[in-house]
């Protein structure tokens, strides 16, 4: 059965020629010369004033970058990127000063304001409920432009300050994590950043302290022949709580422009971290000029025991996505979540998925992932799972939906699934009623057909992340995750 | 990853001067044979890094290449086939294999069933037989290194033709004898005539604790409205590397079944590779494997919904004992104009011991928007409260297993409708879990 109307409107409604945020910004930009170099690094770690240690590990990753090829594995197709025809370095011209908002330009605090993200505190505290309150990071091409709430999250304990930033002032913290879950040597992507990594936030929970507030970062591309190479950390100590947003967007251009980020996330004992992604890049043209290659390594590591972390997901940019979320159950206990919405138009390129690799005993992990591909598109879901010998108990539960619109796209699947554990018990794709039979009674007894049924279960609670959204686009995640599936090919 | 140039391991240096010394005696057409040949050579054997390859290393796996083997004496292929003990007790037409040569004696030419029509394949390939022409290989095999592989080095086989209803089941028998390890290249081409139905059976077996290589090809093409049931059992010896292929292209309003059973072997690969060319045609497409010790078999699967409205159901069961491994990797492809396709695929597999392993890949690669196409896979060991249950009522543990591991496979069994074959393979299952015991 073919996707009903009400989807199909949908999903024109985010069509690539709709795309709302291709405004410019007219700043005047510091950058470092054209290509890469040990001498950019050297001007990136002189401007982010590092210590001598982070410039050594920069110059490691690079020497290890040129001998690495780049991966070709992904069921996406582009034209070779000429890495020495980038800017890896673009900052509004009078940074680093801003000490408050007065001093940001206001070209940028514009852009901000277009883009509905709140940089003012006291018109945020004005309009909104506290209970609702977002503290932001707001990173600017190469630069953090300014991060709103600090004082307030301090009194927390809460550290949540650009990286750059806290590889100044808390070097110790920062050494111990950073590349302790995607290690230098990870993978082409990743090493690129770690040698030219401009900013990109950073997030400290200390033990038994549940975050005050949502954290996010919203993230712009706005400089031409630039590319954006960000790098988040999250560390939630024991028994601490942090629920953490990240929004993209960028101009519309005849470019294709490289975004090429690394997430980390250390879960200790008992902690739990919940990260959400709107990703909303540029996507080209509907003839599929221009863009951003959204290459992504995003990791979270279930260090300690009872650790959970979550990964959400809603995609509708990029020209071409490569990323795949994922989770190391280390810690015995610990549970992986992985909730996906990606939709692809135009010809727009999507692989990605999520990894759940079960170390620990009596780990959990589930998969939800929705592909919706229009247009000429190609979305493809890929996921592995896997225990390891000495994850006894361990448990899987995946279920990854396509829908088509229109013949000339496609969708794929390309699940992995590896045992090494006699009682790990894996299921990918068994009947929808699996999901939780109680609750599938429960609604159906109140009189929701099942399919309804379903979707509340499976929707439940990524609506519930994604009500929280600040941002101004929330709204059309929302009508998002509410798009029917019926009709899907599997 | 770097595309370095890797070194020739020992197997691959040893096939390449095979060929040298082998292309000009092989019977045939010599340009298909250097062409798979130089494609294989170009890539080599098969490795983890190679996607298709990823759970079955065969270059790690295949550290030597055996020596093909020559053609047997009259009373080796007859001592040889006395002994064989595959599907023995099912009544049909027995098309026998020694050592990877058809044993021609073995087949009165004179008496076969109405409808069947044999031609050995050497002959045919010397001639340049008119059947050949009408055998399209399936564009899935050639990029393959294992079938490139038997494309060089076949050197006998038979050609099959069914041209009605033939009731006795043909019995392709594939018998590697002798204690000294030798690889063989066999392949079968079957044509499967419009409106034609056919049961066919394979059985390749080989004697414990010799380290043959058998790489075999089974090629058909079946036409609209036939139906064909195929039953291949593994049944090799412990040492055996054994690699094998079916590439099936089949027509209109057709009905396709084939089973493949593993019960030997050290190292086992069967690939399918099934185009489904015609409207309203069903495939069913099975596998049933068991492996103990540091077995390890790997069952990989490409059907293609190439015509619009066909219905394909792929079901896998594997049970692991010991440290074996287990693979499964499917593939279900439904192009732009393949609309109402319905395909299904399912891999289950169960983990009877600690250290087994079992890895899957179910895909699907769908260009089609109003199609319906499913996959799923399960890894578990045996539910502990049926077993419980079971053992509550004074089943002791192993047998209460047995009577679980019997039910599960028998899922994948239950397809096969000729009775003689059903039991055949029920009592290979009852003798892999005796021997467990």
């Amino acid at each position: 059965m073919p996707a009903v109307q009400e989807t199909i409107d949908q999903v024109r409604s985010i069509d690539v020629d709709q795309y709302k945020y291709g405004f410019e910004t007219e700043v005047e930009m510091e950058k470092a010369p054209k290509g890469l170099s040990e001498d950019v690094i050297r001007f990136i770690s002189a401007k982010k004033g590092e210590p001598e240690w982070m410039l050594q590990w920069r110059l490691d990753a690079y020497k290890r970058w040129l001998t690495m090829r780049e991966p070709n594995w992904a069921r996406v197709s582009y034209d070779k990127i000429d890495y020495n025809d980038i800017y890896y370095y673009a900052a509004p011209k009078n940074n680093p000063a801003p000490k408050s908002l007065d001093e940001v330009d206001p070209e940028i605090l514009k852009t901000y304001e277009k883009l509905g993200i709140p940089l003012r505190e006291q018109e945020i505290l004005a309009g909104v409920e506290p209970q609702n309150r977002v503290a932001v990071d707001a990173v600017f091409d190469s630069v953090s432009v300014a991060t709103t709430f600090k004082e307030e999250l301090a009194k927390a304990g809460v550290i949540f300050m650009p990286i750059s930033e806290a590889i100044r002032e808390y070097p110790d913290l920062v050494r111990q994590y950073l590349g302790s879950v995607v290690p230098v040597t990870d993978n082409y992507f990743a090493t690129l950043n770690s040698a030219v990594f401009t900013d990109g936030s950073f997030v400290y929970i200390p033990p038994g302290v549940r975050c005050p507030m949502e954290l996010s970062t919203y993230f712009r591309i706005n400089e031409k022949n630039t590319g954006q190479f960000e790098r988040t950390l999250i560390i939630a100590d024991k028994g601490s709580y942090v629920s953490y947003l990240e929004g993209c967007t960028a101009p519309k251009r005849d470019e294709n422009q490289l975004h090429a980020a690394v997430v980390e996330l250390v879960a200790l004992d008992d902690a739990e971290i919940k990260y959400s992604t709107v990703q909303n890049w540029y996507p080209g043209d509907a003839q599929g000029r221009g863009g951003i290659y959204n290459f992504v390594t995003k990791r979270g590591d279930c260090r300690g025991r009872n650790s959970v972390i979550t990964w959400t997901q809603v995609e509708t940019g990029s020209a071409i996505t490569w990323k795949y979320p994922s989770c190391i159950l280390r810690g015995d206990n610990s549970r992986g979540e992985f909730y996906s919405i990606a939709v692809s138009n135009g010809m727009q390129q999507v692989d990605s998925g999520t990894k759940m690799i079960h170390l620990g005993k009596n780990t959990t992990s589930r998969i939800i992932s929705k592909g919706i591909a229009a247009g000429k598109s190609d979305n493809t879901y890929r996921g592995l799972v896997s225990a390891h010998r000495k994850a006894t108990g361990a448990r899987n539960f995946t279920n990854c939906d396509s829908l088509l619109i229109g013949n000339q796209c496609g969708a794929h699947t390309v699940p992995y699934i590896e045992s090494k554990n006699a009682s790990a018990v894996f299921e990918h794709e068994a009947t929808t009623s699996k999901i939780s039979e109680d609750q599938m009674f429960y609604c159906q007894q109140r009189g929701l057909s099942e399919e309804e049924a379903t979707a509340l279960i499976v929707n439940g609670f990524v609506k519930d992340v994604l009500q929280q959204l600040p941002m101004e686009f929330a709204v059309e995640a929302q009508k998002l995750i509410s798009i029917s599936l019926e009709g899907s090919v599997g | 990853m770097a595309d370095v140039t890797l070194m020739k391991t020992p197997a691959e240096t040893a096939l390449a001067q095979a060929y040298e010394s082998a292309k000009a005696i092989l019977p045939g057409n010599v340009e298909s044979r250097a062409e798979a040949f130089e494609l294989f050579t170009r890539s080599g054997l098969p490795h983890r890094r190679v996607e298709e390859f990823k759970y079955t290393d065969l270059r790690a796996l295949m550290r030597e290449a055996a020596p093909f083997a020559g053609t047997p004496t009259a009373s080796e292929a007859k001592a040889a086939l006395q002994s064989a003990k595959a599907l023995a007790g099912v009544e049909a037409l027995q098309v026998p294999f020694v050592n990877g040569h058809f044993v021609r004696d073995a087949v009165d030419f004179g008496s076969l069933p109405e409808g069947v029509e044999i031609v050995p394949l050497a002959e045919a390939l010397a001639s340049g037989h008119d059947w050949l022409a009408r055998l399209s290989p399936v564009a899935w095999a050639r990029q393959n290194p294992v079938y490139q592989l038997n494309t060089a080095f076949m050197a006998d086989g038979v050609m099959l033709r069914v041209t009605g209803q033939v009731e006795t089941p043909v019995h392709l028998r594939f018998v590697t004898a002798g204690n000294s390890a030798v690889a063989t290249a066999t392949r079968v081409l079957v044509l499967v005539e419009e409106g034609a139905s056919v049961t066919l059976l394979e059985s390749h077996e080989s004697p414990n604790g010799a380290n043959h290589q058998p790489n075999d090809v089974i090629e058909m093409v079946a036409g609209d409205r036939s139906n064909v049931r195929h039953v291949r059992l593994n049944a090799e010896g412990d040492g055996a590397l054994a690699l094998s292929t079916l590439t099936l292209k089949v027509g209109a309003e057709a009905e396709f079944f084939s089973i493949n059973v593993v019960a030997g072997a050290a190292t086992s690969r069967h690939q399918v590779f099934a185009i489904l060319d015609g409207e309203n045609t069903k495939a069913r497409i099975n596998g049933m494997t068991m492996v103990k010790g540091g077995q390890h078999a790997d069952s990989t699967l490409v059907v293609e919904h190439a015509a619009p409205n066909c219905e394909s159901r792929e079901l896998f069961k594997t049970v692991i004992d010991g440290e074996a491994t287990g693979v499964f990797q499917g593939k279900i492809i439904v192009p732009h104009h393949a609309q109402k396709t319905d395909g299904r695929m399912m891999s289950a597999a169960v983990l009877l011991s600690e250290g087994g392993t079992m890895n899957n890949k179910p895909e699907l690669e769908i260009f089609a928007d109003d199609v319906q196409c499913a996959h799923g896979a399960t890894c578990g060991q045996l539910d502990e409260d049926l077993l419980f249950y079971l053992m509550a009522r004074g089943i002791p543990r192993k047998e209460a297993e047995s009577l679980m591991v019997q039910a599960f496979l028998g899922e994948a069994v239950e397809f096969v409708e000729h009775e003689g074959v059903h039991d055949a393979l029920v009592s290979v299952v009852e003798g892999w879990l005796r021997a467990r015991a």
